[in-house]
């Protein structure tokens, strides 16, 4: 009886849009601030009407530890970024703060990235990087490595609440095009596109998990699966693994355009930057 | 006399049975959305068909199909239709054809192959050609299946 009444619930679902699960009609309000978890989808984006903010769609007490920073145990990254940002490492005697005093005044950049830079694309990830190797003559970091995911928190928050707003015309639009392909290809024993799941289901259950549209503007974000920072790529290759597909090399070009494209799709979404998800 | 023979022959038939090699991915023959031919000769446990459909790393059809002949299992995935009362829907050729290689029966469907072990792109390191499921556990859940009619 039960059961049934449990089931008849389940079908119910997908049919009455986002209102229908628990926490959809939830605010995203952190210090008081109300960051813009539903959009209307960019007209780049034509088979969406609406675009939605992965933090719909996890359940109340999920959503809840990303209220209230105490409480965000991706903050504890940030806590330990900011120690790493004046710290000296490499040959050449600096810190990050040697050369950009104020972390604030990275206000911005995360919503821009990743942007094309002479005939490349890079990602927050490699202009860290860049500064690490070419001006302060350190050791690159690991690309999804626990130091980089703190820094690209530490300097993702700056932007918080701010519009995602990639460029995807003249340069870049080659990338863009590439990452479109990869979002729509099939790929893997199970056979899926990223669409499959993230466009053509999204707010239906598969299996356990709720499915959202697998936006990137709470990235990097802590999972209380394996309780640290997760980058994009990192993300990208878990959800290729899950249906079985070789992934792409973390920080290579299809996941930097991948990247690209799919953080078009989010334009207009708030930065979320550290997020919570499970 | 003739009950021993009987079982001489069913004994006999149960060992090649059992010996046949099973129809190859690449030789499944569909026609009209079904596939007419078992797989292997050996007709399906639905006992075992039933640890398919649910297991994760089987079928995981429960991923996507609410089963409400499961409800001991807590989560029931709404990607796909209801999976109760397939049997009075589709013959055991159709729902053989839709296990075997769905995109035969639903075009573009987000549903795998799970009797497939060729044409992916990028499959996983150590999944290179080979099938989702064995030729014999796609008989046991189809036995299975089959078992799901409309009251
Ligand atoms: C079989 C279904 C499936 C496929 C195919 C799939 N994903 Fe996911 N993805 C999930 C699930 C389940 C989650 C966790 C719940 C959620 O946020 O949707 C997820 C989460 C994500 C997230 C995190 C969203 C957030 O708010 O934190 C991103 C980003 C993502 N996926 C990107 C991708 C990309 C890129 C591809 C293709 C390479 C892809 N996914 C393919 C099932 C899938
Ligand atoms: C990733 C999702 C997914 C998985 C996993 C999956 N299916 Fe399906 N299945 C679907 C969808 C979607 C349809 C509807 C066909 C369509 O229009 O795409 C379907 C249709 C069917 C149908 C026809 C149902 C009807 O009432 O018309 C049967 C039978 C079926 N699936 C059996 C299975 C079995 C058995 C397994 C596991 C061995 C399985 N499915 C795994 C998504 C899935």
């Amino acid at each position: 009886m039960n059961i049934k009444a449990l089931l008849a619930g389940i079908t119910c679902f997908g049919v009455a849009g986002l209102a229908a699960h628990a926490g959809q009609d939830a605010k995203l309000s952190i210090d008081g601030e109300v960051l813009t978890t539903q959009a209307a989808a960019p007209a780049h984006t034509e088979n969406l009407d609406e675009i939605y903010s992965g933090w719909l769609f996890r359940s109340g007490e999920t959503q809840a530890l990303q209220l209230d920073d105490f409480d965000n145990p991706g903050f504890v990254f940030v806590d330990q970024a900011i120690d790493e940002y004046s710290k000296v490492d490499g040959s050449a005697g600096k810190s990050c703060a040697s050369c950009h005093e104020n972390v604030e005044d990275f206000a911005g950049l995360r919503p821009t990235l990743p942007r094309v830079e002479g005939a490349e694309l890079v990602s927050m990830e490699d202009l860290i990087n860049n500064c690490r190797t070419e001006r302060m003559g350190a050791e690159p970091w690991k690309w999804s490595g626990g130091k980089m995911t703190g820094m690209t928190a530490l300097i993702g928050v700056q932007s918080r609440g701010l519009p995602m707003s990639v460029a995807i015309d003249g340069a870049a639009a080659p990338f863009w095009e590439k990452g479109k392909e990869l979002y729509y290809k099939r790929v893997g024993q199970l056979d899926m596109s990223c669409s499959n799941c993230h466009e053509d289901n999204y707010n239906k259950m598969i299996r356990a998990d709720h499915l959202s549209q697998g936006q990137i503007n709470g990235f990097p974000t802590y999972r209380l699966k394996n309780a640290k920072l997760n980058s994009i790529h990192a993300r990208f290759k878990g959800c290729m693994k899950n249906i079985r597909a070789q992934p792409f090399k973390e920080g290579g070009d299809e996941f930097k355009s991948l990247e690209l494209y799919i953080a078009s799709r989010a334009e207009g979404l708030a930065v979320e930057t550290p997020s919570v998800r499970n | 006399m003739k009950i021993f023979s009987l079982i001489t022959v069913a004994a006999v038939f149960c060992a090649s049975g059992a010996k046949a090699e099973p129809v190859a991915p690449s030789d499944v023959k569909f026609e009209d959305g079904a596939v007419v031919q078992s797989l292997t000769g050996i007709v399906g446990d639905p006992a075992e068909g039933r640890e398919v459909f649910k297991g994760r790393k089987l079928g995981n059809c429960l991923a996507c199909h609410v089963n409400a002949d499961m409800p001991e299992e807590s989560f029931h995935g709404e990607v796909g239709p209801e999976i109760a009362g397939v049997a009075s829907r589709w013959e055991e050729a159709q729902l053989r054809a839709i296990v075997v290689n769905s995109k035969m029966v639903f075009e573009d469907t987000i549903m795998p192959s799970f009797y497939r072990d060729a044409g992916y792109t990028r499959p996983l390191e150590g999944f290179e050609g080979m099938t989702i499921l064995t030729a014999q556990q796609v008989e046991d859940v189809i036995s299975y299946l089959q078992t799901l009619k409309e009251d």
